[in-house]
């Protein structure tokens, strides 16, 4: 064969260069993760055990527990999720079903970008300012929780949004069309229908409520007691109390690092669940979607 | 007993008529009062959930200005944004954070000079070079990165960065007599934590940007004889640029405002950023301070967030510049 034949199969060193990086690349960013899941598995496991997950520490008996963080985990999760799905659902219906295209609407969606941007350290401060000192509710779950609402409504808007993009405006007409009202259209046809989607994002939030430090250290505090009574459990929300994020992050800044690994391998299983749970929801979503 | 049963029938009929009567009567086209009145609620309750959002960032906005600027009065502009001594708690109190912000600026840009290549490789990895099975095992893996909370990097940056850092720091100030040894917390440690975590968001965003280039672009490339790694960064990656961009940006958003997993790995201590000193972000000072901070010293740490504010402020504008420039170029 000719020299310069098209024929001949030309060798590009500078492409092989480039492949060997970007196998290079994809391999690290992927060890990074088996990397850091195996070793806080390894660290973490021997500290895990009933005991560690059912009982508060105390100095009395020697024994180190994290029920009382748990405890907070959920009690922020929940406070947060009653008020933002509400209000973040609320926000996509206006934004997609009601408002016309104009300087209010793209107002709002600058505003909800906006609050996607700001540093969780940032929502701390403010939390602590205004809903801790000026609305006096001090270090507490309330404070810590309507703190996260912020944080996280941009995310539960934006789900809710994009799921109602993939309701088919036939159904939208033919509501309408056989004499519905709006708010019952919206009630009776569009919620259930983008339901799925809503539910990821509410999955989704609660996953950055549990994987948020920064946010919560000056709003919710970091006692780790847990309640002994009943009307203790519902006066809680008014006290200190610290969630899995804070105390890893206290335990990690004192250096005892057999607790901080057993609860760094506490919030990877909660996380891993939570993604593979938003995943396989998303996953039936888009199928229903392909038979609609 | 036929006879009454068919009353009955009759007298249900009848009952249901003019039930059926009311209903429209209610619901007709031109009577709906009641009806309309529900709509007009829903709606208002609709649009006050949605401009929630804009008295959020308003009040935020507000409060970090009442809460930032008196320090900057009190202390002097120039001594507080400029002075390099950062020390709050001294007989003459000093409050320069002058370094707190280099460090800020210097760990942001060398984490994204670091991370954005690394993300940008493994996004073409996963949507053009990558076989469909292993791609579908990358990306998720990808995305599970950013899920990790952040006091998570800290511990490992601890665990794992800090004593290297500390080998390497005592390889190359061997027989220095100036150099304050840290232990291992030190800007570089700091920087690698912030660069892994910014890689999710620019391979998230980069992926779908590459994703998003129109097919006939990359076939008249490889059609005209270039080949397929010539295709993707002389062509696609070209086209994708401002999808790139996006993700670029936003990861520098991540880098500034990352608090908890820097301040594990990052030093204590106010210095000039150079890899091996111990080193303060805007972020963690005010994280490792706040606790105790009184008076001035309080002040002075909420004018470091404000300064924090507007560097993301200043992102959010590119941002929505970059976007909305890209759909243009769409259109």
């Amino acid at each position: 064969m000719p020299e310069n034949s098209i024929c001949a199969k030309k060798r590009h060193p500078s492409d092989v260069l480039l492949y060997v990086a970007i196998y290079a690349c994809a391999a690290l960013s992927v060890a990074l993760l088996v990397g850091i899941i195996a070793y806080v598995f390894v660290r973490g496991v021997s500290s895990v055990n009933w005991q560690f997950l059912t009982t508060v520490t105390s100095v009395l008996h020697g024994t180190v527990g994290i029920a009382g963080n748990i405890l907070n985990t959920l009690y922020v999760i929940v406070l947060t999720m009653i008020i933002a799905t509400p209000l973040g659902v609320g926000a996509a219906i206006y934004l997609n079903e009601y408002a016309k295209p104009g300087k209010l609407v793209s107002l709002i969606e600058f505003a909800t970008e906006t609050l996607a941007g700001i540093p969780s350290i940032i929502f701390g401060l403010f939390g602590m300012v205004f809903f801790g000192q000026t609305l006096g509710m001090g270090y507490s779950l309330i404070t810590g929780s309507l703190t996260m609402v912020l944080m996280v409504l941009p995310l539960v808007t934006r789900n809710t949004q994009e799921a109602l993009k993939t309701v088919p405006e036939s159904y939208r007409s033919g509501a309408i069309g056989l004499g519905s009202g709006k708010w019952y259209m919206i009630r009776k046809i569009l919620l259930p229908s983008a339901m799925p989607g809503i539910i990821t994002g509410v999955i989704l939030a609660i996953g950055r409520i549990v994987g948020e430090s920064a946010a919560l250290l000056f709003t919710a505090g970091s006692s780790g007691l847990l309640p002994k009574t009943i009307k203790d459990f519902f006066e809680k929300a008014g006290n200190s109390g610290g969630t899995l994020t804070i105390q890893l992050y206290l335990s990690a800044s004192k250096g005892e690092f057999g607790v901080a690994f057993g609860i760094a391998l506490v919030l990877l299983v909660i996380v891993l669940a939570i993604n593979f749970g938003a995943k396989a929801l998303a996953k039936r979503f888009d199928v229903n979607r392909r038979q609609g | 007993m036929v006879n009454h049963l068919a009353t009955d029938q009759i007298g249900f009929m009848q009952k249901s008529r003019s039930a059926i009567k009311v209903e429209v009567g209610k619901n007709s086209i031109r009577g709906g009062n009641a009806k309309n009145k529900v709509e007009l609620v829903a709606k208002i309750i609709f649009m006050a959930c949605a401009v929630i959002a804009v008295v959020a960032v308003l009040s935020i906005t507000l409060y970090m200005l009442i809460k930032g600027l008196p320090a900057l009065s009190t202390v002097g502009v120039g001594e507080l944004l400029f002075g390099t001594v950062w020390q709050p708690t001294a007989a003459e109190p000093s409050y320069g954070i002058a370094f707190i912000i280099l460090t800020s600026i210097v760990g942001t840009a060398v984490s994204i000079l670091i991370g954005v290549p690394i993300g940008l490789l493994t996004a073409v990895f996963i949507s053009e070079v990558a076989p469909k099975k292993l791609s579908a095992v990358v990306q998720p893996a990808v995305e599970l990165l950013a899920a990790i909370p952040s006091v998570i990097y800290g511990l490992l940056g601890i665990m794992l960065l800090n004593p290297l850092m500390y080998k390497l720091e005592k390889i190359v100030f061997a027989g220095s007599t100036t150099h304050q040894f840290t232990g291992g917390s030190n800007l570089l440690s700091a920087i690698i934590v912030l660069a892994i975590m910014i890689l999710p968001t620019v391979i998230n965003i980069s992926t779908s940007a590459i994703r998003a280039v129109p097919a006939q672009i990359k076939s008249a490339s490889l059609a005209l004889g270039a080949t397929h790694i010539q295709t993707i960064f002389k062509v696609m990656v070209p086209a994708a640029k401002s999808g790139i961009m996006t993700g670029v940006v936003l990861g520098i958003g991540r880098a500034l405002g990352e608090a908890m997993a820097i301040n594990l790995v990052a030093g204590g201590s106010v210095n000039l950023p150079l890899p091996f000193n111990s080193v303060r972000f805007l972020t963690t000072q005010i994280v490792s301070e706040m606790s105790y901070a009184e008076g001035l010293h309080r002040q002075v740490l909420f004018t470091v967030g404000l300064v924090l504010f507007l560097f993301i402020m200043i992102i959010n504008l590119i941002l929505s510049r970059i976007e909305k420039k890209g759909a243009v170029e769409n259109a």
